[in-house]
């Protein structure tokens, strides 16, 4: 992105601005349109009309939020561990903001384009379960423990089916990028690795079913990662009040709510990269076609924000609609069912592309 | 041998799922639930001895604030005992109005238990539709009588206000309304795959067990005994409907679980609307404050009447000395009853079965602390 940019703008303060501060700029947007949009939808959903009274639509209900969490007085309970209370909500935002530096938006806009973007962001995100153990124990609140061991316990759990099935896409392409990944599936739509991948034999037909199982268990497994329900159990309100994050306020609570969204996203894109051809266009660009070179990029962000946002619907759409899984039911899912399926599909998607 | 100790988690009397000021106790070992013991109190209001201060009609509005979500029920069982104290035979047309408005109470009643069981259970779409057919019934009612949720409308001998002109229309509209959207409540919660997984099976009550603590009314049916207080002991004029009792089957796992006591709730809806569809065209004419007494002074002696609430048997017992006000009135609350059932049922279950569990049982704690 670097590049790209000093190519632009001729200045390396500029652009190096421009990298440091795009994907903070994006996870606030993220979050404030998610918010807004988890509103809208579930009130669609619920038979309700949403937020409608600040700005056009209810736009700036998240704003108004926003500024209203800032203003909010920071009230904590002596009883608390003040210096890990006062880093977990940093740690887990952290791990999710820190996921977006190796996300390609385009084949320009790439915070760092790392050879092993796959193998830093599963690392990565990984740090929030420390970040939210460490909120739990230190907020010294039963629920908050209760529902820091499940989240722990539930996320580490969870990555091991998504870490298969993101082995058997490595297997398929050959490398960790996810930028290459993405290249490879460039072009039209039937080139993506859910059809099978760009190369056109007979393997690709062979895998065309096991690549949708593949897809539905990371899908599945990245829903339970961010703690979406029908996997909400750390925040599980009915049982834990707010899980982890119950004795947090303000600013604090905001951290947590900002890194949820995000990570809703980050989940959201490397499924969309995986499996959906990330930012590539599904049938051509209209720069190629009206001979614009520089509309590339830019129309290649376009689908890679939309493809994210469409999985952040079906999120949403999920989690208005299904109950809750109890906490016990979630862990058997994964070992008795997501985990042996994963790892038979790693084996059969092996098998298929020797051919 | 490492020393260990079971945490003790204080689950209200401020949490989202107790359905009120209810303190549990849960001695927990991990998530495991070693025992709970119900602490009760925070939502006493002394209304046993506030009725002996009063006079009789003065009572019925405080029997509204019992059972708050079923206010009709809560006054037509306390004129049921006035009136068979004193002998006064209420005309026709009040019985039938009486009656629709109980079964129309039950209904909106139910909408709560089951909307607020699922969203226990973490569906919240459902409790907001619930609420939003409950809505119909309380503007129904409120043409009526001008209250949305303590009506004061049962009155001894007769009731407050005469049924609303459009009343018989708006009902029947409710009816036919509302018979789809039972339909869609099967749909989006009672069959789903992961809300069975969540109640089937879970807080299993049998039967001995559920008669030795006096359980009634939908935990008591759950648990497959017919027992309704309309068909076994018939007050007002419940004998004339034709209705059934819908108990629990084990459909979805062992005959009474929670789904059991669940769905027993959404089939006696269905019940009402049969019973308020048979009776709204028969509502008689007449005066429905002609036999309210001037002066009530029941003679000397004592009254247990007891109506089926939506919650289970609602017992009042009424001592009176030969004045004008109560020399004692005691209150058979379902929900108390119900209650004790409770630290039965959550041994040996999870942290978050135990809100399904005392979901399942749809306590009020109007009524639990009076």
């Amino acid at each position: 992105m670097y590049q790209y940019f000093y190519e632009l703008t001729n200045s390396t303060i500029l652009s190096t601005i421009f990298v440091a501060v795009f994907p903070l700029v994006n996870v606030l947007l993220v979050a404030l349109l998610g918010v807004y949009l988890e509103r809208k939808v579930s009130a669609r959903i619920q038979d309700r009309i949403g937020p409608n009274r600040v700005g056009p639509f209810g736009l700036f209900q998240t704003v108004a939020d926003f500024i209203k969490m800032m203003q909010k007085e920071d009230a904590v309970s002596n009883e608390i561990d003040s210096r890990l209370y006062n880093i977990a909500p940093v740690l887990v935002f952290t791990g999710s903001f820190a996921a977006y530096a190796a996300i390609p938006f385009s084949s320009k806009l790439i915070g760092s384009e790392v050879e092993i973007g796959l193998f830093y962001i599963l690392a990565i995100s990984s740090i929030v379960v420390g970040g939210i153990l460490m909120a739990g124990w230190a907020s010294n609140n039963k629920y908050s423990l209760l529902g820091a061991m499940r989240s722990v316990a539930q996320i580490i759990s969870y990555e091991i089916p998504t870490a298969i099935v993101v082995l058997s896409i490595v297997m398929l392409t050959g490398t960790l990028s996810l930028d290459i990944i993405s290249q490879q599936q460039t072009a039209y739509f039937w080139n993506w690795n859910i059809f099978g991948g760009a190369e056109f034999e007979i393997a690709k037909f062979l895998l065309i079913p096991f690549m949708v199982i593949g897809f539905l268990i990371i899908f599945i497994s990245t829903l339970a990662e961010v703690n979406r329900t029908p996997f909400d159990i750390p925040e599980a309100e009915s049982e834990l009040v707010a899980g982890y994050f119950t004795e947090y306020c303000g600013m604090k609570w905001a951290m947590f709510m900002l890194s949820e969204y995000g990570n809703m996203f980050a989940v959201s894109a490397i499924v969309s990269i995986l499996f959906f051809g990330g930012y590539q266009s599904p049938f051509g660009y209209l720069g190629n076609s009206i001979g614009l070179e520089w509309l590339i990029p830019f129309e290649q962000a376009f689908w890679f924000l939309f493809k994210g946002w469409i999985f952040i619907l079906i999120q949403m759409w999920l989690r208005w609609t299904l109950p809750r899984l109890r906490v016990d039911q979630l862990m058997s899912l994964c070992w008795k069912y997501l985990i042996p399926y994963a790892i038979l599909n790693l084996i059969v998607i092996g098998i298929i592309s020797l051919i | 041998m490492m020393k260990t100790e079971h945490m003790v988690l204080n689950m209200g009397p401020q949490h989202p799922s107790t359905h009120g000021v209810l303190r549990l106790e849960l001695e927990i070992e991990g998530e495991l639930v070693r025992k709970v013991t119900p602490h009760l109190g925070y939502l006493h209001r002394c209304f046993e001895k506030h009725c002996e201060a009063m006079q009789y009609n003065q009572v019925v509005p405080y029997t509204d604030r019992l059972d708050y979500l079923a206010a009709i029920g809560n006054n037509f069982g306390y004129a049921i005992a006035v009136e068979r104290l004193m002998g006064i035979q209420v005309p026709e047309r009040v019985e039938y109005i009486r009656i629709i408005m109980a079964e129309l109470q039950r209904i909106a009643s139910h909408l709560v238990a089951l909307g607020s069981f699922g969203a226990d259970i973490g569906a919240l779409t459902p409790f907001l539709y619930l609420f939003r057919d409950r809505e119909h019934i309380l503007s129904i009612i409120e043409d009526t009588c001008g209250a949305r949720m303590l009506y004061n409308y049962i009155w001894i001998g007769g009731l407050s206000h005469d049924i609303h002109p459009d009343f018989v229309r708006k009902t029947k509209e409710f009816v036919n309304y509302f018979k789809p959207t039972i339909v869609e409540l099967d749909n989006l919660l009672s069959y789903n795959k992961i809300f069975i997984e969540r109640t089937a099976n879970i807080g299993i009550l049998p039967v001995d067990t559920a008669i030795n603590f006096g359980a009634s009314g939908p935990t008591l049916r759950g648990s497959g005994i017919k027992f309704d207080l309309r068909r076994e002991d018939p007050y007002s004029i419940y004998d004339r409907f034709d209705f059934e009792i819908p108990v629990g089957k084990g459909l979805q796992g062992t005959i009474g679980d929670c789904w059991d006591r669940y769905y027993v709730r959404v089939r006696e809806m269905e019940q009402s609307l049969r019973i308020i569809e048979q009776a709204i065209d028969h509502i008689p004419e007449g005066d429905v404050q002609s036999a309210i007494p001037k002066r009530i002074k029941p003679p000397k002696g004592t009254v247990y009447a007891r109506v089926e609430n939506p919650r289970g048997e609602l017992g009042y017992f009424i001592i009176s000395d030969g004045s004008v006000n109560p020399f004692r009135v005691k209150v058979r609350a379902p929900s108390f009853v119900n209650l004790e059932v409770l630290g039965e049922l959550c041994k040996g279950y999870l942290v978050a079965d135990i809100i399904v569990i005392l979901g399942s049982i749809d306590i009020v704690l109007g009524e639990v602390d009076r």
